[in-house]
């Protein structure tokens, strides 16, 4: 690859490029999906091919292919080149990277054990007596279980003399149980929904996540649901779960502090952001129980690397200190406008995209409470579990969330379990009746496997550290039911 | 383009390594070039050329699937190799019981446009640039994307199913905005010809400008105008939560034990129908299935789902519709050429005819609730307006709804004879305005 890296960067040097990086990167993906009792996909995915950017004329232009040749290596080049230069027909001012250390260096996703190393009777079989398990709860229409593998080597060169290779290995998975009833529709998910949990790390996850332990539960709970009561309507203190706090986090903190969405580079799909600029270093985002790291850095999260795909170090980076806003998520284009270096979150989904800022693993911070102190210390609220819908504004403002379950909390303990919950609230008033975080011992690190940015499309892996956490005054039990 | 003769000679390859008892092979291809702009300048110029394989292998009752991004022999051969090495390890899948028999497709809806597909980075700049040119005169910014490309999809399998279409895709779509408003306009053809960038710079820059200064009004229920964009999404969503069979099978479709029955306003019909050229045509699905055209409500009555060769074959006597994505697929079929019946109105007259309304131009992160009430939320965007007296008087802050769609499609008032077509995912539909009334919003943002 060494060759042709060489072949491709001076090709573009030639053509013009003042600046220019190619990135070669296979993928190999295994996802299997059990429902009812039998084997409903089972599939693999071997994806190559390699990405060429380039700066001309003070403008990006790229291009990619799946064909690995010197012809094909040269063809993109030039297309690259060439493509740089429409762009710099509208181009308002010169495109200007920060500097990053050249580096010749390699990173690999510590593995205990290689998930594609396993074999896949015994993936198939540790899924099926899972999702087996989840009937034993009581009359479920649909059990279902995933577990999902994916290996990606990539190997960046730039015009500047880095060559970095790295091999990010991840695997995961989850069951949920589906009751239906006349009008209603109830699902419980373990360990998280929308096809479970996942990490970097080796097939020694998968096996600590023991699926078939909580699997009776979850499909009694989805059963119990159907006749649960509505979540009431209201003005509440919620208590929510690590796994739903982690897609609040994700929405209403990692998304608004993409800087390329602060600079309107998202604005035409998936929107802009509240934090402008003005706001860094001052603006109170939460209260001071907030505390929220950026870090690609912890071991074992979804958003955690070796470096991005611009070669700049993976970071941990402070983004709310005691509910001060701190640092937005930067890259070589976007920093220097606010007299910083790139704090490394480019990353592109795969050969054929142009790396975009994304989160690493954006993490509340543990707090010093425990879930049971913080519900014997709530007079009435609702305990809220495992995110069941989301949505949010395009300035990432006003968002409201559903979950899979709730519990009543009366006069400090869990009561009668509701159905349907809903909250919905304004990012920063939110974050600031947040009046206690539980410790260490309830935080766990989430992985979200399909984070959606940019035209077109990418997909993006990211990670959310979370434990409960309480909030006053939060409008609950949304719409008519 | 690899070309039909190619791709096929590729399919016949793979189909001719696989052991087992049947085999599909599917071919997509594109190559996609795309311009994305913003603050009044391209951020962004890519291309992008990649062709997959998909194997799926069936050994008795036994199904694998694997695929590849690299079409050279060994490649193919690794593909069909592994996707047979999954299908032996696999359990019974009792409710699979046959690949797909081959069905005669019908004339093929022409949708390949060469200028499309010859479209330059320099053209798209060109096209791009009138709307930059305008924000940049008016003191607005301007941001969005202009893609190009050609498509090839590709399905043979052991049972004699050959089939290959190439079609073009041009989409555009932008988002011009002031200090405190934005506008919204999109486009999106098979043929890049059609596309007038100066009307949509104009649509636009127009809903920023007559949007500014926005005010608020209070959450609660409202007589809505929903322009194209937003009532695409709705269907969108109707399609994606209950029109595929998989979904009714297992009883969380909003239309479960209401086919035949009433379930929205005898002034709503929704059909699928994938050689429609006036939507983005596409005449088999990944299976190899010719595409049928699939009434789904009928002047409100809930009349059919559509079907993959798997949903269908749990049904006696019932065949695929032509509605299978790719396999391995955990969602079922789901209808991607959605068609809504038009009204005689004009928004014109909608909006003539309201005391007091709201008028959206598109919705924002929409998403499901409670899908067998056909709850959906999601935010208002770029363009609100409120409506006084029969005119349009002023842009409002943007609103959240959350409301049942079986409620909202019965409270329809007037859907316009216009309609316009919106892209999806390997196509779209084709949707009039519609002016409902009580629709409900739940809560507003502070923009």
């Amino acid at each position: 690859m060494k060759d042709l890296a060489d072949l491709a960067l001076r090709a573009v040097r030639q053509q013009g490029a003042t600046y220019g990086d190619i990135r070669f990167t296979h993928r190999l993906t295994e996802s299997i999906g059990v429902k009812n009792g039998t084997v409903e996909s089972l599939a693999s995915g071997d994806d190559r091919g390699f990405g060429i950017r380039v700066i001309v004329d003070g403008a990006w232009g790229f291009a990619s292919s799946s064909m690995l040749s010197r012809e094909e290596v040269l063809r993109v080049a030039e297309e690259a080149t060439k493509i740089a230069r429409a762009s710099a027909l509208l181009k308002q001012a010169k495109t200007v990277l920060s500097t990053v250390e050249p580096v010749t260096d390699s990173y690999r996703t510590p593995v205990g054990t290689d998930p594609f190393a396993v074999k896949l009777e015994d993936k198939v079989r540790l899924l099926l007596e899972a999702e087996e398990l989840l009937h034993k709860g009581g009359a479920i229409r649909v059990g279902e279980g995933t577990l999902g593998a994916m290996k990606e080597r990539k190997i960046f060169a730039s015009t500047e003399g880095s060559y970095i290779e790295q091999e990010i290995t991840e695997c995961g998975g989850g069951i949920s149980a589906l009751a239906v009833a006349a009008g209603e529709m109830q699902r419980r998910s373990y360990p998280n929904a929308h096809r479970g949990h996942y990490a970097t790390r080796g097939f020694e996850f998968v096996e600590e996540l023991a699926l078939a332990d909580e699997a009776e539960r979850v499909g009694r709970q989805a059963v119990e649901l159907l006749e649960a009561k509505q979540c009431p309507s209201g003005e509440q203190t919620l208590i929510l779960s690590g796994t739903q706090l982690a897609l609040q986090i994700h929405e209403s903190c990692g998304h608004p502090v993409e800087l390329d969405r602060v600079y309107g580079t998202e604005a035409s799909y998936a929107g802009t952001s509240f934090l402008t600029p003005e706001k860094l270093g001052s603006f109170r985002y939460g209260s001071e129980n907030v505390n929220i790291t950026a870090d690609a850095t912890v071991p074992g999260g979804l958003g955690t690397y070796g470096y991005d795909d611009e070669g700049v170090p993976g970071q941990h980076i402070p983004i709310i200190e005691q509910g001060i806003f701190r640092n937005y998520l930067t890259s070589r284009e976007t920093a220097p406008s606010l007299g910083q270096s790139s704090n490394g979150t480019m990353r592109a989904d795969g050969w054929n995209r142009m790396p975009i800022i994304r989160m690493t693993n954006i993490n509340l911070e543990p707090g010093d409470w425990s879930l049971e102190e913080m519900i014997k210390d709530t007079r009435r609220g609702l305990f809220l579990e495992i995110n069941k819908s989301w949505s949010i504004d395009d300035k990432r403002l006003n968002f409201q969330f559903g979950t899979e379950i709730g519990w009543e909390i009366i006069d400090g303990s869990l009561g009668p379990m509701v159905k349907n919950p809903t909250y919905t609230g304004i990012t920063p008033q939110f974050w600031n009746s947040c009046d206690a975080v539980a410790g260490k011992e309830d935080w766990q690190l989430w992985g979200t496997p399909n984070c959606g940015k940019g035209e077109p499309g990418q997909m993006a892996h990211v990670g959310h550290g979370a434990a409960p956490a309480r909030f006053r005054n939060v409008k609950a039990g949304v719409g008519k039911w | 383009m690899v070309g039909r003769e190619r791709v096929l000679e590729l399919l016949e390859r793979a189909l001719s390594a696989s052991p087992g008892d049947q085999t599909e092979v599917v071919f997509i291809g594109h190559n996609q070039n795309l311009t994305r702009f913003a603050e009044n300048q391209i951020h962004q110029n890519v291309a992008e050329k990649n062709a997959r394989l998909s194997v799926r292998v069936v050994v008795g009752k036994k199904v694998g699937v694997a695929g590849t991004n690299s079409l050279d022999e060994e490649a193919v051969r690794s593909a069909v190799a592994r996707a047979t090495e999954i299908a032996r390890w696999q359990r019974d899948n009792p409710r699979f019981v046959s690949l797909p028999a081959p069905v005669p497709i019908a004339g093929q809806s022409e949708a390949f446009y060469q200028s499309t597909a010859d479209c330059s980075p320099e053209e798209r700049a060109g096209m791009v640039g009138m709307l930059i040119n305008r924000c940049r005169r008016e003191g607005l910014r301007g941001a969005g994307a202009l893609a190009t490309g050609t498509a090839e999809l590709a399905v043979a399998n052991s049972l004699g199913v050959r089939a290959y279409t190439a079609g073009t895709t041009a989409s555009f779509s932008t988002v011009v905005m002031s200090e405190d408003s934005s506008g919204y306009a999109d486009f999106s053809s098979s043929d890049i010809g059609r596309f007038d960038p100066e009307a949509a710079t104009e649509r636009a820059v127009a809903k920023c400008l007559n949007s500014r200064s926005p005010v608020a009004v209070e959450p609660g229920e409202y007589t809505v105008i929903l322009e194209e964009p937003a009532v695409a999404d709705v269907l969108f969503f109707l399609g994606y939560l209950g029109f595929g069979a998989q979904a009714l099978q297992e009883g969380r479709s909003f239309l479960s034990g209401q086919m035949g029955q009433r379930v929205f306003g005898e002034n709503i019909s929704i059909w699928d129908d994938g050689n429609d050229p006036a939507g983005m045509p596409i005449p088999f699905d990944f299976e190899g299935i010719p595409k049928q055209r699939v009434i789904l409500v009928e002047q409100g009555v809930a009349k059919g789902v559509v079907y993959d060769s798997l949903t269908a074959n749990q049904e006696s006597g019932r065949s695929s519709t032509g509605h299978a994505l790719p396999a391995p697929n955990i969602f079922g079929p789901i209808p991607i050429n959605l068609f809504m019946a038009p009204g005689n109105s004009s928004l014109e007259e909608m909006v003539a005819g309201s005391e007091r309304g709201i008028l959206v131009t598109r919705f924002h992160y929409t998403n499901p609730v409670h899908p067998v009430k056909a709850i959906l939320t999601g935010m208002t965007r770029d363009g609100t307006f409120l409506i006084e007296d029969g005119r349009i008087t002023k842009g409002l802050k943007n609103l959240r709804f959350t409301e049942s769609m079986l409620k909202a499609l019965n409270n329809v008032e007037a859907l316009t004879a216009q309609r316009k077509f919106q892209g999806g995912y390997f196509g779209g539909s084709l949707v009039p305005a519609i002016k409902v009334s009580k629709f409900t919003f739940t809560g507003a943002t502070q923009f």
